[in-house]
């Protein structure tokens, strides 16, 4: 019996060649257990050595294999060509994100905006080794691990639709690893935060579209970190402003 | 990004549709404004008013905003959960119970309500 | 200079906006329904001139009715605000629509204001 092959439409731009983006198509073969991840290997290996992705750990940690895969955001080690039967299945870069080359794209925005929100542990005075370890209990743990999950692969930007219409927007992911410290009772930071995501690009612009969250292959839930943060932002405004004197 | 780029996709459209049902919020809020108005300035007013109400266009837009009302109802209550986590120990209470209990605090004021707007 | 005005502003605007969501949600169905559809449809007796006056009257009717209107107003300025930006691109013309949406609001808050009390 022949192998099912099923097409791929693949975006195409290589601007040393003053190449305009364009589509490409491949055929491979319809694995059961290949996902989109494979196919591009596939081409890269048999058809088409030219095209450029990126990929690293293949299983869903470490978020290099971002892609639009059908219009929508997925990690391409996670999309099992089956489930998109019997194709064409379009393959571009990432949303929202300008594109270095076929389906790379350039993350400094994103690299900028996670660096901004400090996702370190602050403290006022760091306690010397002697005194030994930060202590905390397995539920002050659950406070803040779901937002440790995050993967930094950036779908929840390509699927926002206020990044998209605002590059400004401090964005998803952002917020939720600011969320991520500002929750672990290790961290003093919370002041420091507030200010950084108080400002225009913060947390203000976010209308809960919810897509982020949608989307999310960890289930972090930055939408929801975001109206957290929302209340956290609008009770320390208020608290501010009707009792100056404290802190 | 195209002006219109929430047509092209169900998940888009209904999320401006959600948006967009603050402005029938603030319809029926001007509309119960003119209604106390008509009390307050006579009986002759308050019929005029009632008259009004009972026009084919008025039931019109009135049965639309009652559609997105109670669509904004829908989703502020399933999504309000998301902003407040409340937790008992380690366990943080499913969002399904905290919008249940919005849901159920709906059900109990717009009873009381309707009795007092009807029986009393 | 609307990011002057508004923008230090936004969790002053955005509690009124959760705020009126919630009054809006719980209270604006019901009171739409009778008074917009089965009252006039004739599916339950119209109130009265008198008993509508003495209900609309009681000092907690009126605060209800105030509470309702302005945050119901406040809820939709700041949602349609973010939905002009969004929904029609028109971030340029923010000046003009925080003055059109907040004093809008206002607006209706006032004249609410005014009718409740001289009831």
């Amino acid at each position: 019996m022949a192998q099912e092959t099923i097409t791929l439409e693949v975006f195409r731009y290589r601007p040393e060649e003053a190449f305009v983006p364009a589509f490409q198509s491949y055929e491979v073969p319809l694995r059961k257990d290949w996902v989109i991840l494979d196919a591009l290997n596939y081409i890269k290996d048999e058809i088409d050595g030219t095209l450029s992705y990126r990929w690293s750990c293949r299983m869903g940690v470490c978020g290099s294999c971002g892609m639009m895969v059908n219009g929508d955001p997925v990690l391409t080690c996670a999309a099992f060509l089956e489930a998109y039967r019997p194709g064409p299945i379009r393959v571009e870069p990432l949303a929202h994100f300008p594109v270095v080359r076929d389906l790379v794209i350039e993350m400094n925005d994103f690299m900028e905006k996670l660096n901004r929100v400090k996702p370190w542990i602050i403290r006022e005075e760091e306690k010397p080794v002697a005194e030994g370890e930060y202590l905390q209990t397995p539920a002050e743990l659950a406070d803040y691990k779901q937002y440790s999950m995050c993967i930094n692969c950036m779908l929840c930007y390509a699927a926002c639709p206020v990044y998209g219409l605002e590059p400004s927007f401090i964005g998803p992911a952002a917020i939720a690893l600011a969320q991520r410290y500002n929750l672990d009772n290790r961290d003093q930071g919370n002041g420091e935060r507030l200010e950084i995501l108080s400002t225009d690009d913060g947390i203000w612009q976010c209308t809960f579209v919810g897509e982020c969250s949608t989307v999310c292959p960890k289930s972090v839930d930055p939408a929801g970190a975001i109206q957290r943060y929302k209340v956290t932002g609008t009770t320390a405004w208020w608290t501010s402003k009707l009792l100056p004197w404290g802190t | 990004m195209p002006i219109f780029w929430w047509v092209h996709k169900w998940i888009h459209m209904r999320f401006i549709l959600r948006e967009l049902t603050s402005v029938f919020v603030a319809f029926y809020a001007v509309v119960l404004l003119f209604h106390v108005r008509s009390v307050a300035v006579g009986p002759e007013a308050y019929a005029a008013f009632l008259a009004w109400l009972r026009s084919p266009p008025a039931l019109a837009l009135h049965g639309v905003a009652l559609v997105m009302v109670l669509f904004h109802s829908v989703t502020w209550f399933n999504l309000a959960p998301k902003a407040l986590v409340v937790r008992v120990g380690e366990q943080r209470i499913p969002g399904w119970i905290i919008a249940g209990m919005n849901f159920a605090a709906w059900g109990v004021f717009s009873g009381v309500l309707a009795w007092i707007l009807l029986a009393a | 200079m609307a990011n002057r005005l508004t923008k230090p502003r936004d969790p002053f605007w955005w509690a009124l906006f959760g705020a009126g969501g919630t009054l809006a949600a719980l209270f604006i169905p019901v009171l739409l329904f009778v008074n917009g559809l089965a009252v006039p449809l004739g599916w339950v007796e119209a109130p009265t001139y008198e008993e509508a006056l003495a209900l609309v009257r009681h000092p907690l009717a009126r605060l209800f009715l105030f509470g309702l209107i302005a945050l119901s107003m406040f809820h939709w300025a700041h949602r349609f605000r973010f939905t002009l930006y969004d929904g029609l691109q028109l971030k340029h013309l923010e000046a003009l629509i925080v003055v059109f949406c907040y004093g809008g609001a206002l607006v209706v808050t006032l004249i609410a204001a005014v009718v409740l009390v001289q009831l």
